[in-house]
């Protein structure tokens, strides 16, 4: 196994910006952060972060197809989980930190053994596996695919067995996309595991009916995201969450009634999403297509992790460092460490330093 | 036809509906059996061919009156002449005979294949004399109708009760004094009062799709021109934007406003559709304000331009450029070796004749007086020297001259109140393998303008920007190689020196390759655009000091406000992202930033020249501190409300997410027991939930090991 602990320069809030929204005296830019601990083990660029929820786990996926394992304390890589033959696109962590699951482009979800590495179960689809979620008591989980060839976009809800040896494939329910050629980019467990939030490029956020698969709720067209949403995010007592879209907004919604509470501008499309479980901070993460960087300057893409005040809306600062679009974002449980994941293939687990938590506005 | 019909109809023929292929059939051509098409453009057609059904045929009078031995003859002498015009109809020729007296009545009707050839017959043939008492009297038979309809007595046309235009100045009496913007971004187009103290602009008037390309302010801000496929429309007036008046003229690609904002001249071009011919240019002049057409131009792309290579696209805009000052007198044209110069009064050149000047390539007026300043490139092969020159319209006197040598090129400036005109020289070194730069400085206003020389003091220096200082005597000049140009301030006099150009300073190795000085002159702007991601330089000139630098990154377009107050920097949609503008103070204090997809266009309301003399604005200057008190007490109170309003506005949203916290955590309290369940009886939730340390006694039996121990006996 290998191991690399990087501590570059970058970790930084964008001095300017942050002296702008300041009015008091904490013109300290987060410039005084901790260095971050880059983690360098995967190869193409990162798809997926989570934490455990001890918050001393970091698992990673990325296009190469190795979820790999970090020590979150100091980066170092503690194993990979062997066995995808695709881009690995997400990944979930049983509350006991004992199963993993992992959604994949070789048309796969698979069970792991945390702690071993052993493969458990493998779900076998038609189509790639795109986003996994496990459920409240982690006895069920729901799995979205792509539409491919014939297929259309569906999410499939499983029963995860006490016991790997009964684990069987069977969906206990499958929904349909209403637009089954678009992609359901996102799909997590609602309140009490009785609904589902599904959004995807169809830019519609939807909630389900877990026990008929009915359709319950659909966002406002008025009010929601003009382009595909990328990225979802529950906070902790799953009350609200939080959606990113291209359309360079992110959306904090009510999962009970999905009415839109708070809105927030930026500049690029977003890509990431995540909320401090701590203060009422988001985070949101994304920047210039790949494809569309054309421009020598690194500072053109902005491929910052922003950080917004969640009640005034108002840009707090940014943190710099990757090169490439960031892809993933995770809170720390604790709340006081983040990590981002770029289209560069490098993860960068940062720890706030205490200017952090004195920060008003 | 209703369907039903149809079908009734079919049944009764004995005809089954359901066997016929409809496709099959074929109408004859131009049989429509009544069944209107719903293909709009075959209906159009249709319908302007039957409004002009009389069109092609005209009418004839003052022919000779003949008996009938002598009928067809007439008839052959009019054919004859009517034949060389046009294709008269086959029994197209009808001349009338008096039943009673067997004679002609000394008309005829003529009908040919096309209105056109009506219409040409028609203006060639009118008051044509077959002989001295037979003056043909041609008219359109359309028009005869409608001559014959007009009333005999005459009546007085009925006198409208006036109605008060509106304020057209309106928003010069800002209490605030501020300054309007107009940006367009995506779909809409908005105007904008600037309103620096609240750090926010503050909206006058918005819609989408106002214009279908761009908007213009006239030069004294009263009109804001829009363009659209009929024509262009002017919008102003008192509080929201009313339009004022429309000019017709079909796809307007480009308009531009007489400098006193009389006239508005519109531009269109049609690609040729064969590409080897010259694209065809329309330019109209409008009157302003009656929306009367003063005069059209129709040609070729090439008579409005000199032909510079791939001149396809159509002419180089401005096409008529107006002399300076504000009576719209003259407007000049420059084409192929001549250069035309209207005057506005009858809308014809002057003197019916235009100016013959071989291979000029460039005119431009004096801002101020109508003095034209023209070049002329060197010409067979440097025998005959490059010429500038000054002439006096509409004398057509030549004011001054100055022949040049070995030039590739030259750029006229003309300092903003008509008193200098610069002309950057670029000339060959003696190798002809490069070229340098060098300004010949014209003082017009001096007696027998003086001309004086200029060299950079490195003269191998490329030359990047050059601006006047706008009313001053003070030039800026970027000069040296990329990526670190230096920047150097000149004087035309200073307080030693009156009548020689003198240098001020010269900044080092500046990220810069625009200059942008205030209206008001005193400041300018040092900009590193494009290669040099928006760095910007608020330069004090009087002092030769930086008052600030900053960046916009990536910006695109600068522009002062008109009273040089603000600057707003802006990044169009030439760039992908971080789209929209930001305001600055003069001195380079960032006031506030709007970001806007889409964004195409920024542009301030310009303002009329203030009527305050020079002498009184500058008695303002000298005792600002009096007149500014009552100002910042203002500023002060505006910024204590912000912050009161911003605060309250805080406190709104806190509550009003506490409510929603509120909620949110009594309604997980209620779930606490249905998530207990689902975790097996797991009690911790996520929030409770704190380590609880807990010494845990591990027993374990490693190995067994049986050992005998030997028992003494």
């Amino acid at each position: 196994m290998t191991m690399e602990c990087v501590n570059p320069e970058g970790l930084r809030l964008d001095g300017r910006q942050f002296n702008e929204i300041q009015s008091s005296s904490h013109d300290q830019t987060l410039e005084s952060w901790i260095r971050p601990i880059l983690l360098k083990g995967h190869e193409r660029p990162l798809t997926c972060l989570r934490y455990n929820r001890d918050g001393d786990l970091l698992f990673s996926c990325a296009k190469d197809h190795t979820p790999t394992l970090w020590f979150v304390d100091n980066g170092e890589r503690l194993g990979t989980y062997r066995g995808h033959n695709g881009a690995v696109w997400c990944c979930d962590v049983s509350r006991d930190s004992s199963r993993l699951i992992t959604g994949s482009a070789d048309q796969t979800a698979k069970l792991w053994d945390v702690q071993s590495g052993e493969q458990l179960f493998t779900f076998k689809f038609g189509s790639p596996a795109r986003f996994v979620d496990f459920s409240v008591g982690d006895h069920l989980a729901v799995i979205t695919t792509d539409p491919f060839m014939e297929r259309t976009s569906a999410i499939h809800v499983k029963r995860i067995a006490e016991d790997p040896q009964d684990q069987v494939g069977d969906s206990v329910l499958v929904i349909n996309n209403p637009d089954g050629k678009k992609r359901i980019n996102r799909a997590v467990w609602g309140l009490l595991n009785k609904t589902i939030v599904s959004a995807g490029e169809d830019a519609v956020i939807r909630i389900w009916d877990t026990e008929t698969g009915t359709l319950l709720k659909e966002s406002d067209e008025e009010v929601g995201h003009k382009k595909a949403i990328t990225s979802l995010c529950k906070a902790a007592d799953d009350s609200h969450f939080l959606t990113g879209s291209l359309d360079k907004t992110a959306k904090l919604w009510d999962m009970r009634t999905l009415t839109l509470i708070k809105s927030y501008t930026t500049v690029v499309p977003v890509n990431a999403v995540a909320m401090s479980p701590l203060l009422n901070h988001v985070m949101l993460g994304g920047g210039q297509d790949a494809s569309a960087v054309t421009t020598t300057d690194h500072r053109a893409g902005k491929f910052e992790a922003k950080f917004y005040d969640t009640i005034l809306e108002e840009e707090i600062g940014g943190v710099k460092g990757h090169f490439g679009p960031i892809n993933a974002l995770a809170f720390n449980p604790d709340g006081k460490s983040f990590s981002s994941g770029g289209e560069d293939g490098y993860v960068r687990l940062h720890h706030f330093d205490s200017n952090y938590f004195d920060i008003k506005i | 036809m209703e369907v039903l019909d149809i079908d009734a109809r079919a049944a009764k023929l004995g005809i089954d509906w359901s066997q016929v292929n409809l496709d099959s059939i074929q109408l004859p051509p131009g049989q429509d059996f009544g069944i209107e098409s719903d293909d709009e453009a075959v209906y159009h057609d249709d319908q302007s061919e039957f409004d002009t059904g009389f069109g092609n045929i005209i009418v004839v009078d003052h022919l000779p009156v003949v008996p009938m031995e002598k009928f067809e003859k007439l008839e052959g002498v009019v054919k004859k002449i009517y034949n060389q015009i046009g294709v008269i109809k086959e029994n197209g020729l009808w001349m009338p005979v008096d039943p009673d007296t067997k004679m002609t009545l000394g008309y005829c009707f003529i009908e040919f294949n096309s209105p056109q050839e009506a219409q040409n017959a028609k203006e060639k043939s009118h008051g044509y004399k077959l002989d001295k008492s037979h003056i043909f009297a041609v008219n359109m038979f359309d028009d005869f109708d409608r001559l014959m309809n007009v009333k005999e007595e005459w009546e007085p046309p009925q006198a409208r009760p006036y109605v008060p235009g509106e304020n057209l100045q309106k928003w010069l009496t800002d209490e605030k004094a501020r300054d309007q913007l107009v940006i367009r971004s995506g779909p809409d187009t908005e105007v904008f009062w600037n309103d620096a103290r609240q750090k926010n602009p503050e909206p006058v008037h918005k819609r989408p799709y106002w214009t279908e390309s761009y908007v213009q302010w006239s030069p004294l801000g009263t009109y804001l021109v829009t363009l659209h496929k009929q024509g262009a429309a002017v919008w102003g007036g008192a509080d929201t934007f009313t339009r004022l008046m429309r000019y017709q003229h079909s796809m307007v690609k480009l308009v531009d406003f007489s400098p006193g904002e009389k006239y508005l001249v519109t531009y269109h071009s049609q690609e040729p559709s064969n590409p080897r011919d010259a694209s065809k240019v329309e330019i109209k002049v409008f009157d302003v304000r009656t929306g009367r057409m003063m005069r059209d131009f129709k040609g070729s792309a090439d008579e409005f331009s000199i032909g510079g290579p791939g001149g396809v696209a159509g002419a180089s805009w401005p096409v008529f450029r107006w002399a300076g000052g504000k009576d719209d007198k003259y407007f000049a044209k420059l084409s192929k070796n001549t250069i035309s110069v209207y005057e506005t009064e009858t809308f014809s050149l002057i003197d019916k004749k235009s100016m013959k000047v071989d291979n000029v390539v460039d005119i431009c007026w004096s801002p101020t007086d109508s003095i034209l300043s023209l070049f002329v490139p060197e010409q067979g092969g440097g025998n005959q020297p490059a010429k500038v020159a000054l002439v006096s319209i509409p004398s057509k006197v030549e004011l001054r001259q100055k022949n040049l040598f070995s030039v590739s090129d030259c750029k006229m400036y003309w300092q903003s109140s008509g008193e200098y005109l610069a002309v950057k020289v670029d000339r060959y070194t003696k190798t002809k393998k490069s070229t340098y730069s060098g300004f010949e400085l014209f003082r017009i206003k001096e007696r027998d303008i003086p001309i004086e020389v200029l060299e950079l003091d490195n003269k191998n220096d490329k030359i990047i920007a050059f601006a006047w200082e706008p009313k001053g005597h003070r030039f800026a000049v970027i000069h040296g190689d990329q990526p670190r140009p230096d920047v150097s301030f000149y004087s035309m006099k200073t307080a030693q020196n009156t009548g020689r150009v003198s240098k001020l300073g010269t900044l080092k190795a500046k990220q810069a390759n625009a200059l942008f000085w205030s209206p008001t002159g005193k400041y300018i702007i040092l900009a590193g655009l494009k290669g040099f991601n928006g760095q910007l330089e608020f330069f004090n000139v009087d002092e030769l000091e930086t008052m600030a630098t900053a960046e916009h990154f990536m910006a695109t377009d600068i522009e002062w406000d008109p009273t040089g107050r603000y600057v707003a920097t802006a990044v169009t949609s030439v760039h992908e992202m971080e789209n929209g503008f930001t305001i600055w103070s003069f001195n380079g204090n960032l006031l506030y930033r709007i970001l806007k997809d889409h964004f195409f266009q920024l542009a301030w309301r310009p303002r009329p020249p203030s009527f305050l003399t020079a002498e009184k604005e500058e008695e303002i200057a000298k005792n600002l501190k009096k007149y500014s008190k009552k100002y910042e007490a203002e500023d002060q109170d505006v910024s204590l409300l912000l912050s009161e309003q911003d605060r309250e506005k805080r406190k709104a949203l806190n509550e009003e997410w506490e409510k929603w916290v509120m909620q949110w955590k009594s309604l997980h309290e209620e779930e606490k027991l249905a998530r207990q369940s689902l975790r097996d009886g797991e009690v911790s939730d996520v929030e409770e939930d704190e380590y609880e340390a807990k010494e845990v006694e591990f027993e374990d039996v490693i190995d067994v090991t049986e050992e005998i121990v030997q028992e003494s006996m």
